[in-house]
Order: structure tokens, then sequence, then C-alpha cells
């Protein structure tokens, strides 16, 4: 097994002394493509785990949904992550944006898929500065699916990531959200999608809420009461802390890019949804018919 | 068999410094000026597509002139060599200090290497700080040597008579409009007589710490530099020019969206 400390970098791959042929050599403009090569130390998957089942390890991150709005989509996480029957941190962030007009959330194995989440920004970025054009949103899609195939050895031990991606697609100017699974599947959805402990309650709870004509605001309302309902029914998944005034992580993708919502506005929306829960604990009423 | 020549090292490396100069000599010049907000990086560009001035990092930009397949080359090498150093450490950790270093010694090493062919290229690295007094520009000349430039710096073309320009005019904590037309005129001034350069032949680009994101780089397109350069109606006599370049707060403002240019 590799020894996964920074010090394990060369220095030549991180700092001073002459450039080596890899640097200058032309070609990959995949940042991990370039890393596996050069210092695939600080790749967080293709890590060899001794045999046995290191689910209990590590925190994992719960549930994060996803809905599209005439315009954009939008993309909320609650904020626990649990290590067994320990809340691990109750403040975890778990939507981030990964370029400029896409955000990812991830649910699973949280330092992992932090490190993922990083390693996918890079990624990103990286193509950007090298082609000097960013990569389609299909593009992302699949970058993105490419790096979890590459972490089922450990989702088989019980380290598995699964994110939720979302983007705006400029060639057809509307908002489009991705599913993956731990083999690296990668499927789109149309609408709304959840992922995590959390997520059947949750997508019941947007399929009863999601409308096509949703507003932006609308649209965020309709994902805090997904959250709400999932953290009803799920031990794993956080609702809003009133006492702490710690509410989920949203945020919003449109034509003019990545937005996060103040966590003012959240926090507002997320009043009057727990108001509005006092009156009626199940939430609002669909119509029968 | 035949009997090698015996070349003097002294003449053997002035052969090579020879021939990177005169590779460097024969594009345009590429400028980079400190101006109140950052270092905006002006180049006489035709093509769209290849690039002469480009984004490395968050605060780091690189700018070259010569051969550009040689430092294409090397700021590819950059982008690698930073989004590792930041990706394996943090975002802070990638300094424009570090790039400057190990290009001087890539540029270095194959200068003095006799197997290999020096690269005719002079670049670049420039990084803005928290305040104007913690920007950066860094020269590097093709046998790697390191330069520490303030206020304003120029390679490649007949970079000299840019220079003398610029000395000439230079105000220090310009604002962005008046950095970008004191620069464009100063390349406008590289012969006996001045040119006007049309705006599509132009790349700008700029560090700009104002930028609310966190890569402070942005490149200024053909239409907003129309907006910024105004009418240059008459080529600007050298003495009337000074005159001419305060008049930089008569710009509109430096965000991008573009107003409607007045109607003439």
């Amino acid at each position: 097994m590799r020894d996964p400390d920074i010090g394990a970098v060369r220095p030549a791959a991180t700092g001073a002394p002459r450039l080596d042929g890899a640097f200058l050599a032309p070609g990959s403009s995949s940042f991990s493509d370039f890393l596996s090569t050069q210092a695939p130390d600080l790749l967080p998957v293709r890590r060899g785990l001794p045999p046995g089942n290191a689910a209990d390890l590590a925190p994992h991150g719960t549930t994060i949904v996803a809905a599209s709005f005439p315009g954009g989509v939008v993309m909320a996480g609650d904020r626990r992550a649990t290590m067994g029957h320990v809340i691990a941190q109750r403040d975890i962030e778990k939507v981030f944006p990964a370029d400029e007009y896409s955000v990812v959330g991830i649910a699973g194995s949280a330092g992992l898929a932090v490190e993922l989440v990083r390693l996918f920004q890079t990624e990103l970025e990286h193509y950007e500065k090298i082609e000097g054009t960013t990569l389609s949103l299909d593009g992302k899609a699949n970058r993105l699916a490419a790096l979890i195939r590459g972490n089922l050895g450990m989702a088989m031990q019980g380290l598995a990531v699964v994110p939720l991606f979302a983007g705006f697609d400029h060639r057809t100017d509307h908002g489009r959200i991705f599913s993956y699974d731990v083999t690296g599947g990668r499927y789109e959805e149309t609408s709304f999608h959840s992922v995590g402990s959390g997520s059947l309650f949750a997508r019941g709870a947007l399929k009863k809420l999601y409308r096509d004509d949703l507003t932006e605001t609308e649209a965020v309302t309709a994902t805090i009461q997904a959250l709400y309902d999932a953290a009803d029914d799920d031990s794993a998944t956080g609702g809003p802390d009133m006492a702490r005034r710690i509410f989920p992580v949203v945020s919003i993708i449109t034509a003019d890019g990545h937005r996060r919502v103040p966590d003012a506005e959240v926090a507002g929306l997320a009043d009057q949804v727990v108001q509005a829960r006092l009156q009626r604990p199940d939430g609002p009423v669909a119509g029968l018919l | 068999m035949s009997m090698p020549f015996y070349v003097s090292p002294e003449q053997l490396m002035k052969d090579r410094a020879d021939f990177a100069r005169k590779g460097i000599a024969r594009g345009r010049s590429v400028a980079a000026i400190q101006y109140a907000d950052g270092v905006v990086l002006v180049s006489e560009n035709p093509s769209q597509a290849l690039h002469k001035i480009s984004e490395i990092y968050d605060r780091i930009a690189f700018a070259a002139v010569g051969r550009y397949n040689e430092f294409e080359n090397l700021r590819i090498a950059g982008v690698r060599l930073a989004d590792m150093r930041g990706y394996a450490y943090d975002r802070r950790d990638v300094t424009g200090r570090g790039l400057a270093n190990a290009y001087a010694q890539t540029l270095g090493t194959i200068f003095s290497s006799g197997g290999e062919k020096p690269y005719e290229v002079e670049i670049f690295v420039a990084e803005i700080g928290d305040d104007p007094a913690g920007d950066q520009i860094y020269r590097l000349t093709y046998d790697g040597q390191v330069y520490d430039e303030h206020r304003f710096a120029v390679m490649g073309g007949t970079h000299d008579k840019v220079v003398a320009y610029l000395t000439k005019h230079y105000h220090e904590g310009a604002s962005l409009e008046g950095a970008v037309r004191v620069a464009v005129d100063a390349l406008g001034h590289d012969d006996a007589a001045p040119r006007t350069i049309p705006p599509e032949d132009l790349e700008v680009a700029v560090l700009d710490r104002t930028r609310s994101q966190q890569r402070k780089f942005r490149r200024l397109r053909p239409e907003s530099l129309v907006e910024v350069l105004g009418t240059r109606t008459a080529l600007p006599e050298d003495a009337g020019a000074a005159g001419a370049e305060p008049e930089s707060t008569t710009g509109s403002g430096e965000d991008d969206p573009p107003v409607a240019p007045p109607v003439s």
C-alpha cells in the first residue's frame, strides 16, 4: 500500500528544480491522468485497502437533492455527517461548485468524497486553462463518471462515494441533472433527483411538490421541504437546526453561472417551512386527483 | 576521420545567445503594466486562437514572446505545476516566485546543455497580491535569468523603443483604461513611425484583484477594448500624447458589460 502522505511526493513533482519531461510533454489535458503518472499517491482513488469492511471507520455524508426550473437548476444538501449512530459533524458542507456553470453534491464516505470533488474541480479548471475552452456539460458529467469508476474497489469495502451533478447547458439553454452509481454509471435525470440515505423520502416529497413552472425561489423552497421530509424519516439526515441556525447549503446554476444562496436567505425560507410544519407536521397537501 | 573544430566555451555560449535573441526579436513586443487594481498584459496578436497571454492560476498569469511551440510547452508545464501544487497543498501555496524559479531552472538547463537547441522565448510571470505593493512581474530570458520588474516591463520585438515610450508616459496608480491605453500606444511606438493598432489585433488580459471570483484572470474582448480605447483619431504626437493620457477617467466602468458606444 502506498503512503498517502504528502511527503511521498517527489520534490520534482511539486517544487523548485527543473520541470522534467512529463511536464513539458504535449498531450493530455486531463489533470487526473497527469497525476496518475506523476504523483499517483495524490489520487484519492485506486488505493489498495486491506480486506474487510471499512464503512464505519469514517463519517458519511447523507442527503442531496436537486431540482430544475425554467432557466436553471438548484441543488441543496443537508448538513449532517454520521459515523455509525453518532453524529460526526452537524455543519458539514456537501454541495460544491464544480466550475462556473456546474455544481456537485456528494453522499457517501465524506473524506473521500470531498477529496474527489477537489480533484474534479481541478480537473475542470485544468482542462479549461490548457484547452482555452470549457468542457461541454456532458463532457464534465463523463469525467466525473470516470473518477467515480476508479473508486469501485473501495466502494465494495464500504467506502462508496455517490455524487449528484447538475449544471447549466448553454447548448440547450436549460439546467440538467446527472446521477451516478458506484460503478461509474451515469444517468441523466429529468426534473429532479436525490441521492444519499434520505433520498427515498426526499424524492417522494419532490414528486408531490415539483411542477414544471417553479420559480427560482419556489424551487429552493421545494428542495428545503424535501430535505425536511428526508430528515423526518431518516436518522442520518439533518433537519433545519433552529437552535444553532444551521440550514441546508443551497446552490443555484443559471445562465449567469453559479450562485450559492446566502445563508440569511435560506434561513428565511427554512423558517417559513418550519412554521408551516408546526401547523401541519407532514407538510403541504397535494391534491388527490 | 574529420577533426572536430575547437570552439571556446565563451564563443559557444555567445553563439547560442545570439541565436535565441534573434528568434525573440523577430515578433512583436508584449508589455506588462501595473495599474491600481492589478497587472494588465498587452500584446499585438492578430490570432484569436493562439494566445500569447494566458492564465496559470488564481493570481498568476503568463505571457511570452518567441517561438509558439516552445512557450506553449512552458505554459502547459506551468499550468500542470501550479494545479498539482495547489491540489497537493493549498491554492494559496501556489506562488509566482515558485513558478518563476521552475521556469528559470528549466530554461537555464536547456540553454547550457549541449544537446538541446536553446529555447527562443522570453516570458513574463505576473502575480498580484492583496495590494499594489504585493504585485510581482518576473521576466525570464532564454538563458534562465530572472528579472524582478517594477511598474512596467516589455519584452520581444523592438522592446527598447516601447520601454522608452513607457518611461516617458507611464503613471503609477492608473485606472485600467489608462493603463491599457498607454500600453497600446507604447506598442504602437515600436518603430520610427507610430502606428495605431486596431483593437481586433490586440490581445489584452488582466489580473484584477477587485474580481469577486477566486480566479482573477480575465481577458478583455475586442468589443470591450474598443470601448476602453475610445476613438483614437489621429496618431498622438509624442508631445501631445502626454496630455492625452490622464483622460482615462472619462472611460466608463471597468466591468465587462459593454454599453453602446457613443454614436458619432
